[in-house]
């Protein structure tokens, strides 16, 4: 008896939290990701050097120089401290636009889905228009238009995003919306705000965040890219994507230098979607 | 003579139905085809017929989860949802319903003690009384509260589930209570289980029961009256002792011998009706059952019989039974008539 | 079938007038006058006058939108600012490039993508079937531009089997089927092949697995077919999704191979859109994204169609 007592009361999100303990990859992953924010995170304080500093005698140490344990760039900089900092932006560029996506993308689709008709049509419809561009050129083609910057880039990918987030959300919210409880709760006198906010909300929030985690690397990748082109952060600002683009000029001399900044931006996305797919799987359970 | 608690006048609902890109003709299933009945308080009506003959949807017409084309709900003399009359809001108190699906009507995130509280929080009630009232009905419902107030729906079973709908329904203190279906899947021992339930509860609530199935055992035990529909339409009603015994029209005779028979005396030799139901986008003409019933003549093709009484409050929509009609009379050239009439 | 088709022609033309109704927005998305964008800064004021009168600036928004749709449809797609020329013929020399490299990694990517998911589906479960979902998790994380590099570092600086630069010897922005050109193709189309090699192995591997499972294909093992036969029916019943993820795909490429051109000098609308980014030539950059999605929305609109012919199922829904 106490044991069957001890099965119940788990929360859905308790269950899939339990469940993600059990992946061997995602865990690594999820590690991995902590140790790369922390590292970004409390950049100032644990970077060797100053990541602005340059120094004309300095530049494109090797690897395992005695002063700088992963060498200098074109500029004679510190690449230790370069990647430490420049993973606070380019992790930037990877979770703002898509958290918000999510929010803008959920809200939206929560609401065409729970109207449905026509509204939802009229929605859907004009959102479709956005899918007939590929995500890459429909990110290039607004940030190039309002010209170099982070804040544009930010901006671009949250647009790119949005309309995938919605479709996600109202094809859920449609889905949920034709189960008997919500015709139960229907019965019970309660106004739309309060049916969305208990009954619909919780069902479909799990499916649009295991989309949204999908494209975190998605995200980033594409952020560094743009930046990677020249339409994201502005030198001398360490940014992943950028350091790439600066250090091609290195890729005879220093190739293993000029390749550091993508191997970043590779190691980050994999574990993203690593741990993404650790989380799908959690998820998946039987609820 | 016991109150009469529900009214249903003349309710209908057409769904449209596109045929494709380019036809202007709008089409529509009559899916509730103007019927009209009242339901006795205290009673319980049972209400059958094959699927898609239209009794859910009159199910979710009566709870207002789907708007009306035309006729009224009556709740105890006042018209639901009219200017003067019931408002909608204290309607969902007074009638709940349970539906077929006993995991598709819980909220999967949400504990069992937090669905049954939700419907009276809506309308008021305290957060705490609201869980002492969850606590209190699930044990009415004969489920241990405190091994189950706290459990999600897919840590119980079928049965258990549609008790926890069940204690939903009764968290408003409603008066009548639709029940959808609501033990059509689960298991027959479960099954029985929970119809002596839903007696029990019917006695100590002093609940008035639409039961729509179309189990016709299940409904010949649980049911006071009966009503049979076809097509949209209510081809017979009545005490259900009546109309199990004394089955007016062919359409119920046909359903009621379809049951299989316990007696290997009594095995069924053929199929008593066959085919499947007509399209409802284009009903027949005349009687609706006339192209499957071995009785139809031609009058039967281009007249609508009307309900009509054949004992003090059994009615039967059916030529054959009331000799006014001109059924007598009726040529037997049917084929001629209804190849006329139906396209 | 044909009122199919009719529907999704239907279809596809709100979206289409949408795209362009962003491209053209595309210009006012650009600080400043939308002049500026169009004129070279430097430009003497009677010259802007009169272009601020050619392009009917002086007219409200919607009327501008409409004769710039009737221009575009004629096949004006204006003048790029830093060349002089019409953008119509430079974008077009640039999509044929673009379209070839996207072609060939696309042709790589969906081959290959199929051929491992099916193994991988198959054998589920086996080191294959590992190989396969490491690779393709590889295939969907990898920063393209930087494999890119990492692709030159290697087979161009160390190895130098490939060249590294451009579309030809000799920076010629000329493609021709001949050795010297595809030697120029290899590495940029590796490159770019392997999102779609990795979407599709996932894609194919999910479908194969999932269909094994099937009670149909149990019935047809029961019934003591042929692995041969059952391939056939696993692979009919796969092929409408595959064949809508790899257009999708494919068009994917054609935005998504900005960076890659832009990594390799390729001549192609990447490296054109990353130009007329810089020179700030929007002309140009409206130009090229009008007509990648148009011909996004036409591939779509051809998947569409198609579908229906491999799976009857599709044309009734």
């Amino acid at each position: 008896m106490s044991s069957r007592a001890r099965i119940s009361g788990r929360s859905y999100w308790f269950v899939v939290f339990h469940q993600l303990k059990h992946e061997p990859v995602a865990l690594f992953s999820a590690l991995l990701l902590l140790l790369i924010f922390l590292a970004a995170i409390f950049a100032p304080w644990l970077a060797p050097s100053d990541p602005y500093a340059t120094s004309m005698i300095h530049r494109l140490q090797p690897i395992g120089s005695p002063d700088h344990l992963l060498g200098t760039d074109e500029l004679g900089r510190d690449m230790l401290s370069r990647l430490m900092f420049g993973g606070r932006l380019s992790l930037l560029m990877g979770v703002a636009p898509v958290f918000m996506a999510f929010v803008i993308g959920t809200s939206i689709g929560l609401f065409a889905g729970y109207v449905g008709g026509k509204i939802n049509m009229i929605i859907m419809r004009m959102l479709d228009v956005f899918y007939a561009f590929p995500s890459v050129l429909l990110a290039v083609a607004i940030s190039g238009a309002l010209g170099p910057g982070m804040m544009n880039s930010l901006f671009a990918l949250t647009l790119v995003f949005i309309p995938q987030l919605v479709r996600v959300a109202e094809s859920v919210t449609t889905q949920v919306r034709k189960l008997d409880y919500i015709e139960a709760a229907r019965m019970s006198g309660a106004r739309s705000f309060s049916i969305i906010r208990v009954h619909v909300l919780g069902n479909v929030l799990g499916p649009v965040f295991v989309y949204a985690t999908g494209l975190l690397s998605v995200s980033m990748i594409l952020g560094s890219g743009l930046s990677f082109l020249g339409l994201g952060v502005k030198p001398p600002e360490p940014e992943w994507g950028l350091m790439l683009n600066t250090l091609r000029s290195a890729i005879f001399k220093e190739p293993l230098i000029a390749a550091l900044p993508g191997a970043m931006i590779f190691v980050t996305s994999i574990a993203f979607n690593l741990l993404a797919d650790g989380v799908r799987s959690a998820m998946d359970i039987k609820r | 003579m016991t109150p009469i608690i529900l009214q249903v006048r003349n309710l209908k609902k057409y769904f449209p139905v596109r045929a494709n890109l380019f036809s202007r003709e709008q089409k529509f299933v009559h899916a509730v085809d103007d019927i009209s009945f009242n339901v006795t308080k205290g009673r319980t009506l049972g209400i059958v017929g094959e699927s898609g003959c239209g009794k859910s949807t009159t199910a979710r017409l009566i709870a207002n989860l789907m708007p009306a084309d035309s006729g009224a709900i009556i709740f105890n003399g006042e018209g639901v949802g009219e200017i003067g009359g019931l408002e909608l809001k204290s309607f969902r108190k007074k009638l709940q319903m349970v539906f077929q699906d006993s995991f598709a009507s819980l909220n999967p995130r949400l504990t069992i003690s937090e669905t049954i509280s939700y419907g009276p929080m809506v309308h008021d009630t305290s957060k705490e009384d609201a869980h002492l009232q969850a606590h209190d009905l699930l044990a009415k419902v004969g489920l241990d509260p405190d091994l189950f107030a706290s459990r999600y729906p897919h840590e119980l079973s079928g049965g258990q589930r549609q008790r926890v709908n069940i204690a939903r329904a009764l968290a408003f203190n409603p008066e009548v209570v639709i029940l959808d279906e609501a033990v059509a899947a689960l298991d027959k021992s479960v099954q029985a289980q929970v119809l002596n339930l839903l007696q029990d509860l019917k006695a100590e609530f002093e609940l008035t029961y639409l039961f729509i199935s179309h189990d016709l055992h299940v409904v010949h035990y649980i049911s006071d009256d009966v009503m049979v529909m076809y097509l949209g339409q209510i081809v017979e009603m009545g005490p259900v002792e009546q109309v199990y015994s004394e089955a007016a029209h062919p359409y119920t005779r046909a359903l009621l011998s379809a049951i299989p028979s316990m007696d290997p005396a009594h095995r069924t030799q053929k199929s008593p009706i066959t085919g499947d139901p007509p399209n409802p986008i284009h009903p027949p003409s005349g009687c609706r059952f006339h192209d499957r019933c071995e009785h139809a003549r031609a009058i039967c093709a281009s007249l609508v019989p009307a309900l009509m009484p054949v004992q003090s409050s059994h009615v039967v929509a059916c030529h054959m039974n009331h000799p006014s009609s001109g059924y007598e009379t009726s040529g037997s050239d049917v084929q001629y008539a209804s190849a006329g009439a139906t396209r | 079938m044909f009122f199919y088709v009719l529907r999704r022609l239907l279809y596809a033309i709100p979206i289409a007038l949408g795209v362009t109704l962003i491209s053209f927005l595309l210009v006012y998305l650009a600080p400043g006058d939308p002049l500026n964008a169009i004129a070279p800064s430097d430009a003497p004021a009677e010259t802007i006058a009169a272009l601020k009168v050619a392009y009917g600036l002086d007219k409200p928004l919607p009327m501008q939108y409409g004769l710039w749709l009737l221009r575009a449809v004629q096949g004006d797609l204006g003048v790029s600012i830093a060349s002089g020329r019409p953008v119509a013929a430079e974008v077009l020399t640039a999509v044929r490039n673009t379209l070839v490299l996207a072609g060939i990694a696309g042709a790589i990517g969906i081959f290959f993508g199929c051929l491992l998911g099916a193994l991988a589906g198959y054998w589920h479960g086996s080191w294959i079937d590992r190989i396969a979902t490491f690779l393709s998790v590889i295939g969907v994380s990898v920063p393209h531009y930087w494999l890119g590099m990492v692709l030159t570092i290697i087979f161009s600086t160390w190895l130098a089997w490939f060249p590294a630069m451009g579309a030809g010897p000799g920076g010629s922005a000329e493609w021709l089927w001949d050795y010297a050109h595809m030697r120029h193709l290899v590495l940029p189309a590796i490159t770019l092949c392997v999102i779609p090699l990795g979407i599709i192995t996932r894609t194919v591997r999910a479908l194969v697995a999932d269909m094994l499972d099937q009670e149909f294909v149990i019935a047809l093992r029961a019934r003591g077919l042929s692995n041969a036969t059952i391939f056939k029916h696993v692979a009919k019943n796969t092929a409408p999704t595959v064949l809508a993820v790899s257009g999708l795909q494919l068009g994917y490429l054609m935005g998504g191979s900005i960076l890659v051109e832009t990594v390799f000098a390729w001549p192609g609308t990447g490296f054109l859109l990353n130009t007329a980014i810089f020179q700030r030539d929007i002309p140009v950059l409206q130009g090229t994204i009008l007509i990648l999605c148009m011909f996004f929305v036409a591939l779509n609109l051809i998947v569409d169609i198609i579908q229906p012919l491999i799976d009857p199922r599709m044309a009734r829904a």
